[in-house]
């Protein structure tokens, strides 16, 4: 049964712009979904590694920045005549730049702060995503700063044989988002299934053991650090072309805790757990909309955030699971049930 | 030499701030073994306090300050008590996360209610700056120095000369052996998480006249915070007091010799370098590092 789930739920995210023809709600679905995409790749360091990385957003806003950038091409000084010059290129090739550059940024930055762990690697991760907003803001020659990047070029894709497309709706980007959420599930999925995965869980479990039984500790975070930052580079790719515009802000902290709450109310560790707390977290702020400010919507995200840790602290997926398990067993029972049906006419 | 003067000056009237804010957050983390992600929201807290001390209620400067010192302690105190207490126990990140919503709340609270308008908190100094030779401090700066200073020493003097204190390093050394000798602990670490947050109320509370107040201080002010533990080892309050004037400090000489939009970056930078170099902080004693 739980087999045919995530195809299933698949399936009925793909039919929903069928049925939704509101511009608004098909928006905070993308930008839900592109969040989502964020909290899956966060999933794999907090839930798999047990490594709470609050500088998430840096990889995604360099993956945002560099796709923007190689798309709409750039002049830079660097030492004194010494000039980089770049024209744009196609925005896929943005999109590629944009999952390679974040994942050599999370692999860099894996290897540097794995020498921490507990305490010290997350304050590590939210000093380095605010030195990247920083630079983001001050290095005005190259990101505008504050004035933000504008007009990027919409996301097109070519299909063999079928031409070029570009995406200009709102629909054709959910099905990107959707089909990029979908692909990195899959990759998720399969590297924790792996030997690779069970190294991962292994170091979380009990880290000195795996280095006695031969997991190469930093190696393995280190390579998980980057497969996630390029997961979230890919986020911040779309990100850039739907949205158009760009500014630091895009790094804030607050979007950590977006995915980051996602990411632990779904169920830290378990497959479904982000895109649980994604489709929760990225609904509720249209279901709260009508009836509070964007503020008082944040505190409703503090308290639930609190209650999860305090009522559900594993988070909602192992919950369904065990509901699964619980359904899968009751038919076992009932054949025995049967012989006093049969004698009730 | 004459702006290097002035830049020192600037630089312990923004270290003695610091050093608070880094004294309360390495005591909670010490003790409790918390890494508070409402210190940030406290520090804010306390900046609002003294902006409605000091213009709502009409209360005098001088009265203000102790007001939003009080408050924060309060506040402090209610946080443990609702939040931290039911979860002794738990995994760090655990508390980490549930801190970080409680920031939330805080800090949206906050804008929620006073917007986000920056608002200015009027001083009772006079406006001409105090100049001695080539260096020239205003009076409210110059307050705000000594007020950090005497507050810096209270608290040292809390910690290490009274029986309450005692009882503090006794559960920060070790918690078990502590309330076996009689240590009320529930007690020690709501007295700490208190204590910690009205030290960073107390450095809202002094910044908060010399800057303007909103919503968001606390953010930069937390990240601060955690570069000045770091940079003085985890649990380490002369560290703290140190971290807080050598932050002051590359932040001050940073932006005026470097470049000033890199201002904010230094104590991230730093606390890169420190953790790459010495993870266990310039001042700390090893075995509090995990």
């Amino acid at each position: 049964m739980t087999r045919y789930l995530p195809p299933a739920i698949l399936v009925v995210l793909a039919l929903l712009p069928l049925v939704l023809k509101d511009p608004y709600l098909l928006n905070a679905l993308i930008t839900g979904g592109i969040f989502t995409i964020g909290a899956i790749s966060l999933n794999l360091l907090l839930g798999y590694t047990g490594q709470l990385s609050l500088g998430h957003i840096a990889f995604f806003g360099i993956g945002a920045y560099a796709s923007a950038l190689t798309t709409l091409g750039f002049d830079i000084g660097i030492f004194g005549d010494f000039r980089i010059v770049h024209e744009g290129w196609h925005p896929f090739a943005g999109f590629i730049v944009a999952i390679l550059l974040s994942g050599a940024c999370g692999y860099v930055v894996g290897r540097l702060s794995f020498r921490v762990r507990g305490a010290y690697f997350v304050i590590v991760t939210i000093c380095f995503a605010e030195v990247v907003r920083l630079v983001a803001l001050n290095w005005v020659e190259l990101t505008q700063g504050p004035l933000a990047l504008t007009a990027i070029p919409q996301m097109k894709i070519g299909f063999p044989g079928l031409g070029e497309i570009t995406l200009r709706t709102k629909a054709q980007n959910y099905y990107l988002m959707l089909a990029v959420a979908a692909l990195a599930y899959v990759v998720v999925a399969r590297l924790v299934s792996s030997r690779f995965g069970r190294a991962m869980r292994g170091l979380k479990e009990n880290e000195q053991l795996a280095i006695s039984v031969g997991v190469n500790a930093t190696r393995t975070l280190t390579v998980a650090a980057a497969i996630s930052a390029a997961i979230a580079g890919a986020a911040g790719s779309i990100y850039a072309h739907y949205f158009r515009i760009i500014d630091p802000d895009v790094f804030l902290f607050t979007y950590t805790v977006t995915m980051v709450i996602m990411v632990v109310s779904g169920g830290k560790g378990a497959l479904a757990g982000p895109v649980i707390g994604g489709l929760i977290f990225g609904t509720l702020p249209v279901a709260l909309r009508p009836y509070m400010a964007p503020e008082a919507q944040w505190i409703v995200y503090g308290a639930v955030l609190i209650a999860i840790l305090f009522l559900m602290p594993r988070g909602i997926a192992p919950y369904l699971d065990d509901w699964f398990a619980s359904r899968r067993r009751a038919p076992a029972r009932a054949p025995v049930a049967q012989p006093q049906l049969e004698g009730q006419p | 030499m004459d702006q290097f003067l002035q830049h020192l000056v600037n630089a312990m009237v923004l270290g003695g701030a610091y050093a608070l804010l880094g004294i309360g957050l390495t005591l909670i983390f010490g003790i409790m073994n918390v890494v508070n992600f409402t210190h940030g929201a406290l520090y804010t807290f306390g900046a609002y306090a003294m902006f409605i001390a000091s213009t709502a209620l009409g209360l005098n400067f001088f009265v203000a300050l102790p007001f939003s010192i009080v408050a924060g302690l309060a506040l402090g105190a209610a946080i443990e008590l609702t939040l931290l207490r039911p979860l002794r126990g738990a995994d760090i990140d655990t508390t980490m996360l549930v801190m970080i919503g409680a920031g939330i709340i805080l800090q949206s609270g906050t804008l929620w209610i006073f917007g986000g308008v920056a608002k200015a908190i009027p001083s009772p100094f006079p406006d001409a700056p105090l100049t001695l030779g080539s260096v020239s401090i205003s009076w409210l700066r110059l307050f705000v120095l000594v007020a950090a200073a005497a507050l810096i020493a209270l608290a040292y003097a809390m910690i290490n000369g009274t029986r309450l204190g005692r009882a503090m390093r006794a559960t920060f050394q070790d918690s078990d052996a502590a309330a076996l000798m009689g240590v009320n602990v529930r007690f020690i670490y709501t007295a700490t998480f208190a204590l910690g947050s009205s030290l960073a109320a107390a450095a809202g509370a002094l910044l908060g006249p010399v800057y303007v107040v909103f919503p968001q201080m606390g953010d930069l002010a937390a990240v601060k915070a955690f570069a000045i533990v770091i940079l003085g080892g985890l649990g380490s309050i002369t560290g703290a007091a140190l971290g807080g004037f050598i932050l002051a400090l590359a932040e001050e000489f940073g932006a005026g010799y470097v470049s000033s939009g890199y201002r904010d970056a230094m104590g991230f930078l730093i606390i890169i370098a420190v953790l790459l170099a010495k993870p266990t902080g310039l001042f700390a004693r090893a075995e509090r590092v995990g």
